[in-house]
């Protein structure tokens, strides 16, 4: 696809444990175009974070790239040069973190924390404060010019978070990359960065890859969504059809489970019985197999992410034999 | 932050209130006549009479008490008995060049096991961090006053490279004075320090505000020397602070070595002569220098770390 801007290969990651290799990522292909919002969901541990610190290689030292490519304007970024990747953090893409109350540094004031990462501009320094404060202004911080001189710990963590976002936004990215940025904040304010994003989306025809476990919110904010299990897509999709027409059991289980959902905002995914199977020790087959409800002899066998419309795909065996008949 | 220094100085002066107290009645609680044993078998009863009323002896020991606390505040710290000289002017005449030599020995051995930590953390498990890591454990295991012996059999008398005992006189050869006693001193301090810093970092390295930074590209040279080290040197802080006593013990050493004046000598001189008075007097300016130096540290953490401010 022309207007791809990241393209996610065939990605396999692990983590080295004292357990034996941990296969955070399996598999993982799924593509962002220009100007899209899309969305990720998934239980806590699928690997939702793994997949966005993967990007830029903002990894763990004990993760592994086994296999795949991640490309970022047609280029690889995991056999991308350091200098390259440095190049790109922060000004092409940026990333909001998930724990808004460790993001910033302890020591350093937000306002030099905003300046700093300003580096590669030129402006002086009066300059740069002023935009950053304007930032600030920006996601409702009142009085900007006075907060600059405050140090992290003096702000709530719904403030945390938002500065987080006004820093990221900051280069005005192709890419922007938030990690469950609105879990830390109440519904008013949920509500206005959705519409903060949703308008930056337009002014500046960005992207962003929003990672939530409100199926609420992703069902506002994005064009489409991609459904993780365990380490590996299993749906994804345009919103519409994903959220009305789920063609993967899990999905369906997510969305029946509790359909107030996706109209409420929640604290968490809507949990669905049985556990989440252990991803340093996989059983074969069909991951989603034991909590399955519709689970039969095929699902012995892994099945493969296959097309279900132009743009929906789902990884079961079900949607085989529903096109067989 | 006002607040916080006159409430930590404060503290400081209650903890040397009760320091100075325990010591004066521990000394008066050591069996035997001061007065006997500073003017020697052969005092007449009549000098040991204006000598114990000179001292106040003959006065109840809370009296004895304040009137040496009063005169602590006076910066009165009592007369030495044979000299007659004032003890103060005594002390503070020899206090800087302890002060002087502890400063320089601090301050390179910081500064090196500062960069070596750092420089070690961002390169874990490399060639350079075992190195170093060897380094400081051998800097580590090396004993102030064997460091002193040897560099001075090496540098001074062997190679003559720096003078062997004194102090100096004028900037340049005051310094060159100080070359061997502060490497006596600091030496192990480097190590230490660098193992510390290293440690440090290596936690902050791993806290995600880091990858932060990262995120926005920042370069890995400004990460590692602000972001993670401003973190990281707050333990070094609080521990040089703490580590003021062995400092002033291990200058002790040093200064007898290399034959430097200072506090050190003039303790042991005091000892072996019985001067209590002098004795006394840079007992307590050294606690006074260690409490000063815990509080310093104190403070200087709170400028550097705005949550320890906020806790105030
Ligand atoms: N550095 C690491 N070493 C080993 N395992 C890790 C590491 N980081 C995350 N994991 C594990 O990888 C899995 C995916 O984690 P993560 O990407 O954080 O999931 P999510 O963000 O979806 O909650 C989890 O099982 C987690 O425990
Ligand atoms: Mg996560």
């Amino acid at each position: 696809m022309s207007d791809a801007l990241l393209e996610i290969d065939n990605l396999c990651v692990d983590y080295e444990t004292a357990r034996g290799d941990l296969k955070a990522l399996r598999d993982i292909t799924f593509n962002i175009n220009k100007g899209e919002i899309v969305g990720i969901v998934g239980e806590s541990g699928c690997g939702k974070s793994t997949l966005i610190s993967a990007i830029l290689r903002l990894i763990a030292p004990n993760t592994r790239f086994r296999n795949g490519e991640i490309r970022f304007k047609g280029e690889d970024l995991l056999t991308a040069s350091e200098e390259k990747i440095r190049s790109l953090r922060g000004s092409d893409i940026s990333i909001v973190f998930q724990d808004p109350m460790q993001t910033h540094n302890p020591v350093i004031s937000i306002g030099n924390q905003m300046v700093d990462i300003q580096h590669r501009s030129k402006a002086p320094k009066a300059e740069k404060r002023a935009y950053a404060a304007k930032m600030l202004a920006a996601v409702g911080i009142p009085d900007p010019d006075a907060r600059l001189n405050q140090y992290p710990h003096e702000f709530s963590g719904g403030m945390r978070q938002r500065i987080a976002i006004a820093m990221a936004l900051m280069s005005e990215p192709d890419l922007l990359i938030a990690d469950e940025p609105t879990t830390a904040l109440d519904a008013t304010l949920e509500v206005q960065i959705i519409e903060r994003l949703k308008n930056l989306q337009k002014d500046f025809g960005c992207s962003i890859l929003f990672i939530s476990h409100h199926l609420g919110v992703i069902a506002e904010l994005c064009d489409r969504v991609v459904v993780m299990y365990a380490g590996a897509v299993v749906e994804s999709g345009t919103v519409r059809e994903v959220f009305h027409n789920p063609k993967h059991p899990y999905t369906k289980r997510l969305i029946e489970c509790d359909p107030g959902h996706i109209k409420e905002r929640a604290r968490v995914l809507p949990t669905i019985p049985g556990e989440v199977p252990d991803l340093a020790n996989l059983p074969s087959g069909c991951i989603f197999r034991d909590r399955c409800l519709q689970a039969m002899d095929r699902c012995t066998s892994v099945p493969p992410l296959t097309d279900i419309t132009e743009s929906q795909r789902a990884a079961c065996w079900l949607n085989h034999m529903e096109a067989a008949e | 932050m006002v607040k916080y220094t006159i409430k930590r100085f404060g503290l400081a002066a209650l903890i040397l209130l009760v320091a100075v107290t325990t010591m004066f009645l521990m000394i008066r609680a050591v069996p035997g006549d001061p007065v006997s044993i500073m003017l020697g078998p052969r005092a007449t009863p009549e000098l040991k009479a204006i000598l114990t009323a000179q001292m106040a002896l003959d006065q109840p020991i809370w009296r004895q008490l304040l009137i040496y606390l009063g005169g602590l505040l006076r910066g009165d710290l009592g007369v030495d008995v044979f000299s007659q000289r004032s003890v103060s002017d005594i002390v503070f005449q020899q206090l800087p060049y302890t002060l002087e030599l502890i400063l320089v020995s601090i301050g390179w051995s910081a500064m090196l096991g500062i960069a070596m930590g750092a420089y070690a953390a961002a390169h874990p498990n490399t060639m350079i961090d075992r190195v170093t890591a060897a380094i400081s454990v051998s800097f580590i295991a090396a004993p102030a006053f064997v460091v002193a012996l040897l560099t001075l059999l090496v540098f001074a008398v062997k190679l003559q490279w720096f003078p062997a005992i004194g102090a100096g006189e004028g900037f340049a050869d005051r310094m060159s004075h100080l070359v061997l006693p502060s490497i006596a001193i600091g030496l192990s301090w480097v190590g230490y320090i660098a193992r510390l810093v290293r440690a440090s970092m290596l936690e902050v390295m791993g806290e995600s505000h880091i990858r932060t930074a990262r995120a926005f590209g920042l370069s890995e040279p400004r990460i590692v020397g602000i972001y993670a080290l401003r973190i990281a040197i707050l333990p070094v802080v609080t521990v040089i602070g703490v580590g003021m006593g062995f400092l002033l013990s291990s200058a002790v050493f040093t200064e007898i070595v290399f034959a430097r004046p200072g506090l050190g000598k003039l303790v042991i001189d005091s000892i072996t002569t019985r001067n209590y008075p002098v004795v006394m007097g840079s007992v307590l300016v050294s606690t006074a220098l260690f409490v000063i130096s815990t509080a310093l540290a104190d403070l200087i953490n709170a400028i550097l770390d705005p949550r320890a401010r906020a806790d105030l």
